[in-house]
């Protein structure tokens, strides 16, 4: 019956599925069109070169940087930040924030300096850090951390706080004991919550990155943007963005691709 | 308190299948419920279960029915010790309980098997819990999906199975543990008239084999007399025993059981008790 369907109807059918070819199809015309809008503009001059460079030259920047192997370099030094202050920041928000959502008591004291701290700018810390802890690669990722740990920790929380009660209840007729239920039954059940939260925070991991590095450090993908605007040059910033683009898409697969290994049974 | 005893509509069967036992004077039921009650949010808050007793012996099938809000679920949790009572005893075999146990297993009215186990490992969650090594509890967990028909989905997750399925598989996980006490709260509930006869088939089948002591709640009389061996009638809010009627209906029970003038009879006595109830409320 579904493909008898017009197409438009389909379409335009709240939650309704569309073809496979055409999803693909829409995500490559998408990136034709914005490419070739940049083409268009950067070639007909309506902005000067000098602030909107070409996408051929933000490629030859490209390739410059790949062959004299700093992209590589200065790439494998934001990734180790990246994924220093995430795994780091992880590793405590997962557990901490189990016991958040799973304990009242937990929950009480910790709430409310967490909802506090996690709306603090952390751009703000970044000259207090510097300052506490120089300019190091601890700095870069401290920030990291800060910017993503409470997050981490409130919404890890608010997933374990949503597994049924009749979940638990089940578990304890069959013998489970009180203190093992969070790691029997509350950590598996919020699990697939769980590798979602950890996708979305990476991203803004990445973001808080170029923030990091933008002030104190002497290598990563922020600090040759800030090198390449003092020299103007503006195609090498672009293709700094794109790499971290490019960075950032590929963690967002590397976890949609966990979650289905890891907790095959919350299959989307 | 009412008492009406029907009397077999049909042969009697060639061997009495579990010849209910007079417990000798001095020794406790299996599970005993005494004077149990139950008030929600403080001293102040819903009176949801007063002053309730009751006795369920060993290998007896106890229904609870009552109107809907009325307590059943909640003097159930009280039973399962998942609610913390505001007076009264529990007790299985003459033993205090005061938190749940894996000796008082329950089928909830809700879907509660692990999503992230597969149906197998689901049924063999109790007995690992237990400590019972691999083999055994593999053992097991094929007996009990057999007992409910399941065998050949041991791999899938709960996710792949049907409403009526899972409730299946959630009665193995319950009875794989060996409960001395098995509490059902409307188990059947959410299922359609058809999936409900085909599980009450298999809930007679699968009690006559195990004897497990139920005490399973529902507001469908019909369901009441089919299953139990007794009835308890709940008042309306707060949840009281109006009446207990005992059902001698020989077993094995066949579903067309429900036909027979006797079974009506009962019936349309548990409804006038449970009418009185609803229309007193309005
Ligand atoms: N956690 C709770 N807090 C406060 N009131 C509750 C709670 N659970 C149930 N109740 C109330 O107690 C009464 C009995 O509920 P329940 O035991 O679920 O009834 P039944 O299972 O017979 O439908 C209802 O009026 C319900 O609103
Ligand atoms: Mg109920």
């Amino acid at each position: 019956m579904s493909s008898r369907r017009a197409p438009w109807t389909r379409m335009t059918t709240p939650f309704r599925d569309i073809s496979r070819r055409a999803v693909i199809s829409a995500g490559i015309i998408v990136w034709v069109m914005v490419v070739a809008a940049w083409w268009i503009i950067s070639h007909t001059n309506v902005v000067p070169a000098m602030f909107l460079p070409s996408p051929e030259k933000v490629g030859a920047a490209g390739v410059r940087l790949l062959s004299d192997g700093s992209l590589i370099v200065h790439t494998l030094a934001s990734l180790e930040v990246v994924m220093l202050g995430f795994a780091i920041s992880s590793i405590v928000a997962i557990p901490v924030g189990l016991w958040m959502g799973s304990y009242r008591a937990v929950q009480a004291v910790l709430e409310p300096l967490v909802n506090f701290v996690r709306y603090l700018p952390v751009t703000a810390f970044v000259p207090l850090l510097i300052l506490w802890i120089g300019i190091g690669i601890q700095q870069r990722v401290s920030v990291i951390i800060l910017g993503t740990f409470f997050q981490q920790v409130v919404m890890i929380a608010d997933s374990a706080r949503a597994v049924p009660r009749d979940l638990v209840n089940a578990a304890y007729t069959l013998g489970t004991k009180r203190s093992k239920v969070v790691w029997h039954v509350i950590f598996p059940a919020a699990l697939p919550e769980i590798l979602d939260t950890l996708r979305v925070t990476l991203g803004w991991a990445w973001s808080y990155l170029v923030v990091a590095e933008l002030v104190a450090a002497s290598s990563g993908l922020g600090y040759i943007t800030i090198k390449a605007m003092r020299g103007f040059q503006v195609d090498v910033i672009f293709m700094a963005i794109a790499t971290i683009g490019v960075l950032g898409l590929l963690s967002d697969l590397f976890f949609r691709f966990l979650r289905a290994r890891v907790a095959p049974w919350a299959h989307r | 308190m009412t008492e009406l005893s029907a009397s077999s509509p049909v042969e009697p069967a060639p061997i009495a299948l579990f010849p209910r036992q007079h417990r000798p004077l001095g020794t406790p039921a299996r599970l005993a419920i005494e004077h149990v009650t139950l008030r929600y949010g403080g001293p102040d808050g819903t009176l949801a279960v007063d002053d309730v007793s009751i006795d369920v012996e060993q290998n007896e099938f106890c229904v609870i029915v009552g109107p809907s809000g009325c307590g059943k679920s909640s003097l159930l949790y009280l039973a399962a010790g998942l609610t913390e009572l505001t007076s009264g005893d529990i007790r299985v075999d003459g033993h205090l309980v005061s938190e749940p146990g894996p000796d008082r297993g329950m089928v909830f009215q809700g879907y509660t098997l692990f999503p992230w186990l597969t149906v197998r490992q689901n049924v063999e969650y109790g007995p690992k819990r237990k400590g019972i090594g691999k083999a055994e509890r593999r053992a097991i967990a094929e007996r009990f999906l057999a007992e409910v028909g399941l065998g050949q989905f041991a791999d899938v997750f709960p996710s792949q199975l049907s409403g009526g399925m899972k409730q299946r598989v959630a009665l193995a996980r319950a009875l794989a543990n060996d409960p001395s006490v098995l509490f059902m709260d409307e188990p059947f509930g959410a299922l359609d008239s058809q999936t409900r006869g085909t599980m009450q088939k298999l809930l007679l089948r699968v009690w006559e084999h195990t004897q497990k002591t139920v005490l399973f709640v529902t507001h469908d009389i019909d369901e009441a007399i089919l299953l139990g061996d007794r009835v308890v009638v709940m008042t309306a809010r707060p949840g009281r025993i109006k009446a207990e009627i005992k059902v001698d209906f020989a077993r094995p029970r066949a579903m067309d059981l429900v036909l027979e003038p006797e079974f009506i009879a009962l019936k349309r006595h548990i409804l006038g008790l449970l009418h009185d109830e609803i229309d007193e409320e309005h």
